[in-house]
């Protein structure tokens, strides 16, 4: 029998799991033991594997930020003849550099959204009892592990201190390090590749009865376009990347002048991956936000065509424009007018997809929980952000900011007030779902409260100190530019103070005994919402019937 | 509509004010350029966010959740609002790439007759060599600090770079870690921006307007130096400048000019053997009359500029100019320096 008392969600008619195997019965203690989440198939398994995975990096990559900016505190000065000032040298902080980039972006905040949130929750979404190939499932987990070793055994061998974007021809120095590191992204690209195949499959295949391409949630959407970008674009980074280092170790000329190579061909084949893989990082964060803004406004998303298909749009645009970071690099000017001509196109569809949301909230009853909260602060952030993104798509204008602070800040405003704040309420949202336990609210809000105000803090002065002319990768700067740059680090310093409560909040919620929520414990209308809270190994006791889309309050 | 000119004059004098809190002080006519577009992007953004985030801040206060069971209006499209919010900003962005296409031309649209100057970057240092053959490099103050190699240049004087990346040590030819890598020159009081490619020249022009001292960084990630490796200009007036440039001695290269070095080593190093000046055809092409003009090549019409002849020098091949046999001339890679290349160029370029 139906609970009576839990809300009806896209007309699913079958029976509510709570009375199928018993409470106590779910993929957390389906299989017991190690090896058994080593081993698994299960989507669930295999996306909280990522979460944990995710978030180790996370905690590195954040401490080589804390560092960078506790060095970026002061202008070292010399007195008596001793640097005052500085609390790492200038090559450890290249590398320190090096690392935060190619970790957040490579192992945070790449992997972050689809391999654990999306492959935990797509399947339940449109009501599937798995991804489409398990096992490949699973071996995108191992690349990814295997790509993480490969990375950090570059530390061990003096590591690389090209930055994340392994401009050549600096990289090519026969550095065991730069080899090493590159193959990690080369391996742990497998794994975006793989999931990417997978969503693709799944969406196609294996939707629920009467769940048409109409009624899939808006994560779905997302995680839709963004997979078939990691099909198409990562490919390509891994040959550049494969490139790189045959170039290091049979010295062949392939970007190198002085073998013959050309430079700028690198700058156009990693951004020819690299700028869709910015897409890659926010269109998932996007269909987060579509999720928590429906939720917890209790009403109808506006617009569900155009979110959907923005982000297609997104996805397909994203492949013309890798030009835009190359105004300075010696292309020609028609190139880079094109490239910023088309540049512009892409933040039509990103605006309506911020317009839809706030239109959304028109007339709606708002819920102020701290998944909504993590919204709010994602539309503020990432609105910033988005500007901020015409400012350096206007040829003009970019020459002046490009390469400086305001870069920095920029894609800090997208990629961190805009992914990393999705992610996280991503994670408030659903953690009840993946764990049958609720977060204390009073520290998810004050998690909220110290990285948004944090992070505003940290990197608006930045756009400032861009704009003043500091360039980015500096290990110390003149002294004209130190207020701000301290302030940048006070304001670090809380964005760590957040994400420690929230990691507190997360191990204090998980250690808890406490009553199981139940299945909807936010009246949210999505398929996930009518199984038990931690779902069972096969999602649902009955295969579910969709008669209606996503977001039916009414 | 008179009340129109004064808002439009105060909202821009406003805009102006706004920009240059953020800006460093504009000392080209591109800069201010640069900063209107600036300007009217960071009012319509503020106009922007404030329409959305305003708005999303007076929903939140507005609807907040009563009840458990609030019915809320199920509202699904509005076709006329959802085309408003493309259109509009489609336009905006529209107008914005316009603009800045118009700037941009402007930078890159190397004036004639500039004052050129070389600009050599290396791991972590600039070097300015001037056509008289001055070289200006950094040098080391009284405290063992190192002190920017500054370039002086005239005021209201269009002046353009020829920038090239060379190794940190001439000498070497094995050692990976000596090669050119890319540096980008950066002089934010200017709001001009350019890279440095190893293996091919690339330009960058200014004209300052205003006198005074302005810093110079390398913009592109170059290694653990990156951020010590700074210069300044210095802007003179044009009779300042031209006491400067011709009151101290000249640099290494015992006073000769570019050209008269270029000239030296056209007779040294066998060029006269093949290469005339006066237009006959030898075993190559004469050097009468190729710099800034079209070349016919087995490759295509070529427009004989540095990166030509420089190409020519090091990989004669590439390229053979229509008429020619291919294969006859040796590459000079390694046997000239490329302070000795620039040194040819320059003198190729008197050559009329």
């Amino acid at each position: 029998m139906a609970n009576p008392k839990a809300p009806t969600a896209q007309g699913h008619t079958g029976h509510e799991s709570e009375h199928g195997h018993g409470a106590g019965h779910n993929y957390l203690n389906h299989e017991k033991g190690l090896w058994s989440w080593l081993s698994t198939l299960d989507h669930k398994r295999i996306g909280i594997m990522y979460f944990a995975t995710v978030m180790t990096f996370f905690l590195i990559g954040g401490l080589a930020a804390l560092t960078i900016r506790t060095e970026l505190f002061s202008a070292n000065r010399m007195v008596d003849g001793k640097v005052v000032g500085a609390v790492v040298t200038a090559s450890q902080y290249t590398r320190l550099m090096t690392y935060h980039g190619a970790i957040m972006v490579f192992l945070v905040i790449i992997p972050g959204i689809p391999a654990f949130l999306g492959n935990f929750f797509l399947p339940l979404q449109i009501g599937a009892k798995d991804v489409a190939f398990p096992r490949l499932n699973l071996a995108s987990w191992y690349c990814l592990l295997v790509g993480a070793g490969l990375a950090v055994t570059s530390m061990f061998f003096g590591g690389a201190d090209t930055g994340w974007t392994f401009y050549t021809p600096y990289s090519i120095s026969l550095s065991k390090a730069v080899v090493l590191l590159v193959s990690g992204a080369f391996v742990g690209g497998f794994s975006s590749i793989l999931t990417g195949l997978n969503f693709v499959a799944t969406v196609h295949k294996l939707r629920a009865p009467g769940m048409t391409m109409n009624r899939i949630p808006l994560f779905v959407w997302a995680l839709y376009s963004t997979a078939i970008l990691q099909v198409l674009a990562t490919p390509v980074l891994a040959i550049t990347l494969l490139l790189i280092a045959m170039e290091n170790v049979f010295q062949i000329g392939f970007f190198d002048p002085a073998l013959g190579g050309d430079p700028v061909l690198f700058q156009h084949f990693f951004w020819f991956y690299s700028h869709p893989a910015v897409y890659i990082m926010i269109l998932p964060a996007f269909g987060v936000i579509s999720e928590l803004i429906a939720a917890f406004s209790r009403k109808t998303i506006f617009g569900y065509t155009a979110i959907a298909y923005s982000s297609i749009a997104i996805a397909a645009v994203s492949f013309f424009v890798w030009g835009h970071h190359m105004f300075t690099s010696g292309q020609s000017e028609i190139a880079g007018v094109v490239f910023s001509a088309i540049t512009m196109l892409v933040g039509v569809p990103t605006a309506i997809k911020v317009f839809n949301w706030v239109a959304t909230l028109y007339k709606a009853s708002i819920n102020l929980a701290s998944p909504m909260l993590y919204a709010m602060g994602f539309m503020f952030l990432f609105t910033i952000g988005g500007v901020t993104g015409v400012f350096l798509a206007t040829t003009a204008l970019d020459i002046h900011f490009h390469d400086t602070y305001f870069v920095v800040a920029h894609f800090h405003y997208v990629m961190v007030g805009g992914t990393l704040m999705a992610i996280m309420g991503g994670i408030y949202y659903w953690f009840p779902k993946m764990f049958g336990k609720m977060v204390n609210e009073v520290m998810a809000q004050a998690s909220f409260f110290f990285i948004f105000v944090g992070f505003n803090v940290t990197f608006f002065p930045q756009f400032v100190l861009g704009a003043k002319g500091m360039p980015r990768r500096y290990y110390d700067y003149l002294p004209v530019f130190e207020p701000l740059n301290r302030m940048s680090t006070v304001g670090s310093y809380m964005i760590g103070t957040g994400f420690l409560i929230a990691l507190i909040a997360v191990i204090h919620a998980l250690m808890s005994k406490q009553k199981n929520p139940g299945p909807n414990p936010w009246g949210a209308k999505t398929l996930e919402w009518t199984t038990s809270s931690p779902p069972p190994h096969d999602n649902f006791e009955t295969t579910p019937i969709v008669t209606a889309g996503p977001y039916e309050y009414r | 509509m008179g009340w129109l000119i004064p808002l439009a004059r105060f909202l821009t004098s406003t805009a102006h004010a706004a920009s240059s809190t953020f800006m460093p002080p504009a000392a080209t006519e591109i800069a201010s350029d640069v900063d209107s577009i600036y300007a009217f992007l960071l009012w319509s953004s503020l106009l922007f966010f404030i329409l959305l985030i305003g708005g999303m801040i007076a929903f939140v206060i507005k609807y907040k959740r009563r009840t458990g069971t609030d019915k809320t209006p199920y509202i699904t499209h509005n076709h006329t609002l959802e085309f408003l919010w493309s259109f509009i900003p489609f336009c905006i962005f529209i107008f914005c790439f316009a603009w800045g296409w118009i700037v941009f031309h402007k930078m890159r649209a190397m004036p004639e007759n500039a004052l050129e100057i070389h600009v050599v970057g290396k791991k972590w240092d600039w070097r300015f060599i001037y056509k008289n053959g001055r070289e200006i490099t950094a040098g080391v103050d009284d405290d063992g600090n190192k002190t920017p190699a500054t370039m002086v240049v005239p005021l209201g004087r269009p002046v353009k770079l020829i920038m090239a990346s060379e190794k940190v040590n001439p000498a070497s030819n094995t050692d990976a870690k000596d090669r050119p890598v890319l540096h980008s020159f950066y002089i934010p009081a200017f709001r001009v921006k350019q890279d440095l490619v190893p293996g091919r020249y690339t330009t960058l022009w200014f004209q300052a307007t205003e006198a005074g001292i302005y810093n110079v960084f390398c913009a592109e990630y170059c290694g653990e130096g990156h951020y010590s490796m700074r210069a300044a200009i210095k802007v003179v007036p044009a009779a300042e400048y031209e006491e400067w440039l011709s009151g101290e001695a000249a640099g290494a290269a015992g006073g000769l000019s570019l050209a008269e070095q270029g000239k030296q080593l056209y007779a040294n190093r066998a060029c006269i053997g093949c290469h005339s000046l006066n237009g006959s055809a030898g075993a190559g092409p004469t050097w009468k009359g190729i710099f800034g003009h079209d070349v016919p090549t087995d490759k295509g019409i070529v427009k004989g500029d540095e990166n030509y002849i420089r190409e020519s020098i090091l990989n004669p091949n590439a390229k053979i100019v229509t008429g020619f046999q291919g294969g006859v001339m040796p590459s000079y890679a390694g046997q000239l320096k490329d302070d000795e290349i620039n040194a040819l160029i320059e003198f190729i370029k008197t050559v009329k």
